[in-house]
């Protein structure tokens, strides 16, 4: 039997993981920071520039039965998803080894 | 071109280059420390584009996506992922992190 999971279904996943582990696990609540939200303005239209050349030119190309169908700059309103989640991920993980000294090189 | 590549296989490749071009200088034009711990940031990024890379082999595996053969380099590393996505995972987060460290520079300024 196929493994029936959509790339939609993965983000959303995803999604509620990064945020519980940003609150619960690296304990930063970065959602509720200024900081956060500063970075993600900044970050998204960059984003929306990349994905539109990797998708307009069929760099990546999507399987129309994996994704939901809506469109941002070209590319599947999944990608802003999974790069939110990326970015949270990151962002939280690099914010704890701070905490923690964050001297070491 | 030489060693058999197209132009137009840099295509991937080019958005990467974008990615490090206009976030490495934060470093410097802020004072940043991240490029300076190496080990820190990776220690942060590496665990991230672990899971995310497992998610990657996952969609190329079950073909939510795929890379056109012409436009990307060519190299492949395990689980069919191209080189360029192995360097997405590692230069877009690290670009997040300048980008936070940037934020935090100009927040604190406002603060004062």
């Amino acid at each position: 039997m196929r493994f029936e999971l959509t790339y939609t279904q993965i983000t959303v996943y995803a999604l509620i993981i990064t945020i519980f582990f940003d609150m619960f696990v690296t304990k930063n609540s970065l959602l509720s920071t200024l900081r956060f939200w500063c970075s993600y303005a900044i970050i998204v239209p960059f984003q929306l520039v990349t994905n539109w050349w990797l998708t307009s030119r069929e760099i990546v190309s999507y399987n129309p039965e994996a994704i939901i169908g809506l469109r941002v700059a070209g590319a599947p309103v999944e990608d802003l998803i999974f790069g939110f989640a990326m970015i949270l991920a990151v962002m939280s993980m690099w914010e704890r080894l701070l905490r923690k000294g964050g001297t070491w090189r | 071109m030489s060693l058999g590549l197209e132009l137009t296989q840099f295509s991937y490749f080019a958005m990467l280059l974008f990615t490090v071009t206009g976030s490495w200088w934060l470093e410097f034009a802020f004072k940043l420390r991240v490029l300076r711990r190496p080990r820190l940031a990776l220690t942060a990024i590496l665990p991230v584009s672990f899971f995310f890379l497992i998610w990657d082999a996952f969609a190329i595996h079950l073909e939510h996506w795929t890379f056109d053969k012409n436009q990307i380099l060519g190299l492949f590393g395990p689980f069919s992922i191209p080189l360029e996505e192995y360097l997405f995972f590692i230069f877009i987060p690290l670009a997040a992190i300048l980008t936070l460290e940037g934020v935090k520079v100009v927040l604190r300024k406002f603060a004062k």
